[in-house]
C-alpha cells in the first residue's frame, strides 16, 4: 500500500491489555508517542479492514480497541522500524505514565 | 429599588413564580450571543485563533489543576492538535460553513458517536468534548473563553439571558433565575415557567457582592447574603406557598373545570418531550400545543424524519387517545436556526419566520410533514401551522402536507393527513377570521399582542404599554371565540395570558372555553376557574 520509493514497509502486533481498551489516556499517549515519529503510521485491531491514522486521536479513539483486542501497526518512511518497535513496547507495558 | 432595612434586598417583576435559596452565580451578558461570518480566510483564521487560545486556556487550567484533571485536559488538547480531525473542519469552511457552525457540527457529531457508545466511560468522555467544543465557540463569539458552569440549585444572576443561554444551565438540581433587566413576556421567562424555574426580572442594579442569595418568585424579591432572620422568613413564605399548591392540587385532580356550568377543557403547552414528565401533566385534557423548535437547536444540525417521528410519537403515546396538538416549526423572529432561518433581516418579527419560513424552506419543512404524516396514525394529532397572515399559505402548506402523504402511502408507509389548524397571532388573521378552512384555531396571544399593540415583548421598557387586557387584543380574541362558535370549529388559546390568573375572567368572557397552558401552571388555573365558577374572587 505505502510502498514508496525509500518506503520499506515495517509491521508488528501486539496485545492490548489495558484494563478499559484503548480509551482517552493510552490514546492520547499513542498519538504523542507516534508524532514523535517522521514515518507515516497506521494501526487497526486484528480483524479489521480499514487502517488509521496512528497521529489521530479521534479516530484512535473510534477504533473502540477493547481489553485483550490484538493491535496491527505499519509504518514506512525513514524511522519506521523504531516507531513501530516503540508503539509496541508503549501498548505491551500498559501505557506506563513515564513513556 | 432597595428593599427596606433588612440589608442587601433587592424587589424587581415576577417572571415565574417559586423559591430558589442557593449560592449566588453571576452571568456576563452575552450581548454578541450570534455572531457574523466573514468571509473564507477569515473564517479560517478566526477559528486557527480560536483553537490556538483554547490550546493555551487549557494548558493554563491543566497547570493549575494537576493530576486526573490535567490527564483529562490532555485529552482535549490531543485533540486541538490532531491533523485529521482540524483540517476537516477547515476544509467544511473553506466549502462555505462559518466557523463556528464548521467547529460545532464536527464536535458535535463526536459527541454523538461517544454518546451511542454501551460503553460508560466513554460516554462520560463525551462532557469533555462538550466543555472543548464550547470554549472554542465562546472565544470565536468573543466571550472570554469561561464555559458556563453553574453548581447545581444555584440562583443566576445575569444582566438579562438569551433562551440558549437558559437551556444551557443544567437546571435539574433547582435553582432560579435573577435578572437585572429582562421582562416577565420574554422567552426565557416562558422557558422558566414551563421548567417550574423561580424567575424574578427587572431587578435593577445590584452590587457586585454576595455569596449566597434567597430569590422569591412570588414575591418578587431578591435577598443578598440573607441573616438567619431572613432565612427564616423566606422558609415561611416557601411553605406557605406549598400548601396554596397543595390546595390547588387537590383540584387539579377533579376530572373536569366547569364555568357557568360549561366544561373548560384544559391542555398543556410543551417545548420538549421530558415536559411531560411533570408531575401535573397527567390532569391534562390533551397537549394544546407542543412545540418543535427544541428539534432544531438539538446539536448535531437540523432533525432528521426518523428522529422527529421518535419525538412526536412518544408524546402521542403518552396522550393516549387525548388530542396532541403540534405546531410546526415556528423558527425566526428572535428565534434564528443556523442553516435554516434567514440572516440580516432587519426587522426579524416581521420577517420570513413561522409558516413563511417553512414554505421558502421545503426541502426542511417536507422532513417535517413526513414525519408528522407517519405520527398521524399513531394517535389523536392535529398540526398547526405559526404565524398565519392570509388563507393561502394554510392552503400551500395543506398542498405540500398532502403531497407528503400521497407519496409516503404510494411507498406502502402508514400515514395520514391529519387535521390541520393555525395559530391566530397576526392581527390580519383574526380579522378575516371567517376566510380560513381551519378544522381548529389556536391563539397565540403573546403575538398577537404584541403585533397589535406594536410592542416588542421583550423589551422591558414597553411594559407597561404591553398590556394582554387591551380592549383592542381582547376583542380580536372575542371575534376568533365567536366565529368558532358559529362554525362549530374548535378554539383555543396557548399564550401567556392563558396561565395568568388576572387574565381568566376576560378569556372566559371573551367566549373562550379551551386553554392551554404549562403543566406548572395547570392546577392555579383550574384552581381560579373554580373560584370564579362558584362566584369567588381570583383569591
Amino acid at each position: 500500500m505505502l510502498d514508496k520509493a525509500d518506503g520499506q514497509i515495517f509491521t508488528g502486533n501486539v496485545r492490548l491489555v489495558h484494563a478499559v481498551g484503548m480509551h482517552a489516556r493510552p490514546a492520547v499517549k499513542l498519538t504523542k508517542l507516534a508524532k514523535k515519529f517522521q514515518a507515516q503510521i497506521s494501526v487497526r485491531v486484528a480483524g479489521v479492514a480499514e487502517w488509521i491514522n496512528a497521529k489521530s486521536v479521534v479516530k484512535i479513539m473510534a477504533m473502540r480497541a477493547a481489553h485483550g483486542s490484538t493491535i496491527e501497526i505499519k509504518a514506512s518512511g525513514s524511522d519506521a522500524e523504531a516507531a513501530v518497535a516503540a508503539l509496541i513496547d508503549l501498548i505491551a507495558t500498559d501505557f506506563p505514565d513515564e513513556a | 429599588m432597595q428593599g427596606g432595612a433588612t440589608g442587601l434586598a433587592y424587589r424587581g417583576r415576577t417572571a415565574s413564580i417559586g423559591f430558589a435559596h442557593g449560592r449566588l452565580v453571576r452571568v456576563d451578558a452575552d450581548t454578541n450571543g450570534e455572531r457574523v461570518a466573514g468571509n473564507l480566510a477569515e473564517e479560517a483564521l478566526a477559528l486557527r485563533a480560536a483553537i490556538d487560545a483554547a490550546s493555551g486556556q487549557i494548558a493554563d487550567l491543566a497547570g493549575i489543576a494537576g493530576g486526573e484533571a490535567a490527564q483529562i485536559l490532555e485529552f482535549q488538547v490531543a485533540l486541538l492538535e490532531d491533523e485529521d480531525f482540524i483540517e476537516a473542519i477547515f476544509a467544511s469552511i473553506g466549502d462555505g460553513d462559518p466557523a463556528d457552525v464548521a467547529w460545532r457540527s464536527a464536535l458535535d457529531a463526536q459527541i454523538a458517536d461517544y454518546n451511542s457508545a454501551a460503553d460508560e466511560y466513554l460516554k462520560a468522555r463525551s462532557s469533555d468534548l462538550a466543555d472543548l467544543r464550547d470554549r472554542v465557540i465562546n472565544i470565536l463569539r468573543g466571550g472570554e473563553g469561561k464555559a458556563l458552569k453553574i453548581p447545581s440549585g444555584a440562583v443566576v444572576c445575569a444582566d438579562d439571558l438569551p433562551p440558549s443561554r437558559f437551556l444551557e444551565i443544567d437546571w435539574s438540581g433547582g435553582g432560579g433565575l435573577a435578572l437585572l433587566r429582562g421582562s416577565p413576556t420574554s422567552h426565557v421567562a416562558m422557558l422558566a415557567r414551563a421548567r417550574g424555574i423561580p424567575m424574578v426580572v427587572q431587578l435593577g442594579a445590584i452590587p457586585d457582592i454576595g455569596a449566597t442569595a434567597l430569590l422569591d418568585g412570588e414575591g418578587a424579591t431578591l435577598e443578598l447574603d440573607p441573616n438567619a432572620e431572613q432565612v427564616r422568613l423566606f422558609e415561611k413564605r416557601r411553605e406557605s406557598h406549598r400548601k396554596s399548591r397543595a390546595s390547588a392540587r387537590a383540584i387539579l385532580r377533579r376530572p373536569t373545570a366547569s364555568w357557568r356550568g360549561e366544561r373548560i377543557k384544559l391542555f398543556i403547552n410543551i417545548q420538549r418531550v421530558d415536559d411531560l414528565e411533570h408531575a401535573d401533566a397527567q390532569y391534562a385534557d390533551g397537549i394544546g400545543l407542543m412545540r418543535t423548535e427544541f428539534l432544531l437547536t438539538e446539536r448535531g444540525g437540523l432533525p432528521d424524519e426518523e428522529t422527529q417521528f421518535q419525538a412526536y410519537d412518544a408524546v402521542l403515546r403518552w396522550a393516549d387517545q387525548r388530542p396532541v396538538t403540534i405546531r410546526t416549526f415556528d423558527a425566526g423572529g428572535d428565534k434564528p436556526i443556523a442553516g435554516f432561518t434567514l440572516d440580516g433581516e432587519a426587522n426579524p418579527f416581521l420577517g420570513v419566520r413561522g409558516l413563511r419560513l417553512c414554505l421558502a424552506r421545503p426541502e426542511i419543512f417536507a422532513i417535517q410533514l413526513r414525519a408528522l404524516a407517519r405520527a398521524a396514525v399513531r394517535g389523536n394529532l392535529k398540526v398547526m401551522f405559526p404565524m398565519v397572515t392570509s388563507a393561502g399559505e394554510l392552503e400551500a402548506g395543506r398542498k405540500l402536507f398532502a403531497d407528503v402523504v400521497q407519496r409516503l402511502q404510494a411507498d406502502g408507509i402508514a400515514a395520514m393527513l391529519p387535521e390541520l389548524g393555525i395559530m391566530v397571532e397576526v392581527p390580519a388573521a383574526a380579522l378575516v377570521i371567517t376566510s380560513f378552512k381551519a378544522s381548529f384555531f389556536s391563539i397565540g396571544s403573546n403575538d398577537l399582542a404584541q403585533y397589535v399593540l406594536a410592542c416588542d415583548r421583550s423589551n422591558g421598557a414597553l411594559a407597561p404599554l404591553m398590556d394582554p387586557l387591551h380592549p383592542a387584543v381582547l376583542e380580536l380574541i372575542a371575534r376568533t371565540a365567536e366565529h368558532g362558535r358559529r362554525a362549530a370549529i374548535s378554539v383555543s388559546l396557548c399564550g401567556d395570558m392563558a396561565g395568568d390568573p388576572r387574565c381568566l375572567p376576560a378569556l372566559l368572557n371573551c367566549g373562550l372555553r379551551e386553554l392551554s397552558v404549562n403543566a406548572s401552571a395547570l392546577a392555579h388555573i383550574k384552581q381560579t376557574i373554580d373560584r370564579l365558577s362558584s362566584g369567588g374572587g381570583l383569591g
